[in-house]
């Protein structure tokens, strides 16, 4: 009874989808003919293109333009033109290693912030993944449960992450009851400088380690067996065969997992901002909170300004994309020759 | 290719007339306590009478209002009608309901008084009214005081003297913190002035920050590194971020706070009577006693397609028995002229801490200064108590001292003037 309905239904589906092909097969021989190999591929990638010119290209001319505009309008007619001047205000430092003698102190505190933070978070993030890989790669009870544990919080919008740290963390949260319940003293996780920045390098890498986790198993899982077993019929030390098997044949995977992790922590601001919201005091403000701040919610608002500093994260985001294109083009030889 | 162009033009001229749809008011409306389910109850019976006009209300957060939009507004979009408490600086976005009104004269009568708050300089517009008046004062855990044995500090206490008993209260009854205060520069304004503050300099633009704002601004840092006031309300955020201190004073985890009478309905749902609780009116400075009036006003937007229509809401909803309603039924002391003239409001409500403590706030709106009373019709108000609440708290954060604060706040505020020009 099965057979039939799906046999049926095969053919349904079939006959409008070879109609389709049908009719749209002699004009796009045509257009082969006409433009030859690299005009089909134009035609085909034009619609992506097309959504590219849109929502990227067009947006970023645009905030180039407002960086070189003062004042609160929002068209751009209605501002006015001051060239260089935000940028000009943006570097007026008398040292750019102390954000208190800069005119915008806060986006050179945020400047400051934001490397710390990147150079913590990438470290970490880099050591936490390889770790969790070793061990959901291993032989381990239960190992698609612990695979899918680990993965669980990148399903996880940024949002409900910062508030579920945050109601672990806060004055009355959870860590706080744990720690008076066993006699301990409660600390103020988000109010210290210190405690609030570790928080947020910390939330952002268990929010995030999954992914990176997943790619280096796959790496992990593309070496091959053999070099393990000779290994072990050789009696190498298991410390010896990660630094001279394991590390250099993850390296592609690992060069991606930097990059990518060092794009995204220059990028952070989602659950650092519900979790922190900046605070205490500016020990957690990051350049895209920044922008955002003083591009959209600060009583203190300057468009122009905000479009300024995001032409200059911008920037620093494709030097770091064309490093990765880099190294991703270097792996793609190395593994050709190889 | 005639069909399909004809298709093509009659689904144009549809969508041209969905949004164009006469009939159709949307308002952008926040709440601090009930008023949403009121409004809502109020526009029902609007629309029964007239089903000709659908009103949607989108109840939406504070934040909202605030960060998105001004943004709206800028672009030519936005609501027909928001609830919004930015009334000046946003004024040039407001419609001028007098073509539209059928009693202009009834809204000068009664809304006169606030009505330059929300127009901009030297225009005479009527743009909307306010649905309450406030003004920022104090509240005092009344069973806490009690419990700890402290006497609630009398009419002419000063800041000083009601830091100094909320401190005995705290030790003897280990709360987190004697006092809170919302972050918020407008919420410090009413104490600064009452430290003889003026932020108003003589040609109008800002002054630069004054003795008066410096002395209780030092004193709120001050009482911050003693673990007085609580510091986790000012200090775990960045910018000019808004927090109130609201919940921790409903949770009992400070004895007393300075906040403002739209409080009154959130503190009388949430705290029922887990404990007693006054309002206290404004502590005193060395200048006066000073809070600072406000209040939230339902302004028509200009960029609106149904000027008529919203003009048709906006008379029901400031018309006197409406108004009365309102503000009985959400705790809301009213801006109506003819409605307070008249008295005889009897709340809805059977919270006994709610009726004395009305009357608190009407008692100390008679305090203020002029110093205070000129800044909800002040341009540049929302640009000082931004760079107030960002660089005091980063002062209680640590990161710097008060006098590279008053240099940095003058700056920023010189900025915002300049970035207007």
């Amino acid at each position: 009874m099965v057979a039939p309905i799906g046999k049926a239904l095969g053919a349904a589906v079939a006959a409008p989808v070879s109609w389709l092909a049908s009719a749209v097969n002699p004009p796009l021989k045509a257009w082969q003919r006409a433009t030859g190999t690299d005009g089909m591929a134009a035609f085909f990638l034009a619609p992506n293109m097309a959504i590219f010119a849109v929502f990227v290209l067009t947006p970023f001319v645009i905030n180039f333009f407002y960086s070189a505009t003062s004042g609160n309008a929002f068209f751009l007619g209605d501002r006015t033109f001051v060239g260089t001047e935000q940028y000009e205000r943006l570097f007026d430092c008398a040292s750019y290693l102390d954000p208190s003698t800069c005119r915008e102190d806060l986006f050179w505190k945020a400047v400051q912030n934001t490397g710390l933070f990147v150079v913590l978070q990438v470290a970490l993030m880099t050591v936490v993944s390889i770790v969790t890989a070793l061990i959901l790669n291993r032989e381990i009870a239960a190992r698609s449960f612990w695979r899918a544990v680990f993965f669980f919080p990148v399903l996880l919008s940024p949002v409900v992450v910062g508030l579920i740290w945050r109601w672990i963390l806060q004055r009355q949260g959870l860590l706080n009851y744990m720690l008076y319940s066993v006699g301990l003293e409660p600390h103020d996780w988000l109010i210290e400088r210190g405690s609030a920045f570790t928080a947020a390098v910390t939330v952002s890498v268990w929010a995030h380690m999954g992914f990176y986790t997943l790619i280096l198993l796959a790496g992990l899982q593309a070496i091959p067996r053999d070099l393990y077993e000779a290994a072990e019929m050789d009696g190498t030390r298991p410390a010896r065969v990660f630094w001279r098997i394991t590390l250099p044949l993850l390296m592609p995977s690992l060069l991606v997992v930097v990059i990518l992790t060092l794009i995204r922590a220059v990028q952070i601001f989602d659950e650092v901002y519900v979790l922190t919201g900046g605070g205490p005091g500016t020990s957690t403000l990051y350049l895209t909170q920044y922008i955002y701040e003083v591009g959209f919610a600060s009583l203190l608002r300057n468009p122009g300004l905000a479009a300024a500093a995001s032409i200059l994260m911008g920037a620093v985001l494709v030097v770091l994309t064309l490093i990765q294109l880099q190294l991703g083009r270097r792996g793609e030889k190395k593994g050709a020759r190889e | 290719m005639r069909k399909t162009g004809t298709v093509l033009a009659a689904m144009a001229a549809s969508l041209l007339a969905t949004s164009a749809l006469a009939g159709e008011v949307r308002v952008m409306w926040y709440s601090d306590g009930v008023e949403g389910e009121v409004i809502q109850d109020l526009l029902n019976r609007f629309m029964k009478d007239n089903p000709d006009i659908k009103v949607t209300l989108d109840n939406v957060a504070y934040k909202v209002i605030q960060e998105q939009l001004p943004i709206q507004l800028e672009s030519g979009q936005g609501p027909d009608i928001a609830r919004v408490t930015n009334l000046k600086e946003l004024a040039q976005h407001w419609l001028d309901l007098r073509p539209h009104l059928a009693d202009a004269k009834y809204w000068e009568d009664n809304f006169g008084a606030q009505a330059d708050w929300m127009r901009p300089d030297g225009s005479d517009a009527i743009t909307g009214f306010m649905t309450q008046l406030t003004l920022t004062g104090g509240f005092a855990n009344k069973t806490l005081f009690e419990q700890a044995g402290v006497a609630l500090p009398g009419d002419k206490a000063t800041w000083d003297d009601w830091v100094k008993a909320s401190a005995e209260v705290m030790k003897s009854q280990q709360t987190a913190a004697a006092f809170g205060i919302d972050r918020s520069g407008h919420r410090i304004s009413g104490p600064n002035v009452s430290y003889g503050a003026n932020y108003i300099g003589a040609d109008g633009k800002p002054a630069k920050v004054d003795d008066g704002t410096k002395a209780f601004a030092t004193r709120l840092v001050d009482w911050t590194a003693q673990g007085l006031m609580l510091k986790e309300t000012w200090v775990s955020a960045a910018g000019s971020t808004y927090r109130a201190a609201a919940d921790d004073f409903i949770n009992a985890q400070i004895p007393f706070y300075y906040s403002g009478s739209w409080q009154v309905a959130n503190l009388s749902t949430k705290i029922g009577d887990s404990f007693d609780w006054v309002a206290t009116g404004s502590p005193c400075g060395t200048a006066g006693c000073s809070g600072l009036k406000g209040g939230a006003a339902l302004v028509a937007i200009k960029y609106t397609k149904n000027p008529t229509d919203v003009a048709k809401v906006m008379e029901y909803l400031a018309s006197e028995a409406v108004v009365k309603e309102f503000s009985e039924r959400t705790l809301f002391l009213p801006a109506h002229k003819a409605v307070v003239e008249k008295g005889g409001l009897s709340w809805v409500t059977k919270d006994k801490n709610v009726g004395p403590a009305l009357d608190a706030f009407v008692k100390s709106s008679g305090e203020t200064l002029p110093a205070s009373d000129a800044l909800p019709a002040w341009k540049w108000a929302s640009a000082y108590y931004g760079a107030l609440v960002t660089r005091i708290s980063q002062v209680m954060a640590g990161e710097m001292s008060l006098d590279d604060a008053w240099a940095k706040i003058d700056q920023d505020i010189a900025d915002k003037v300049a970035q207007a020009k």
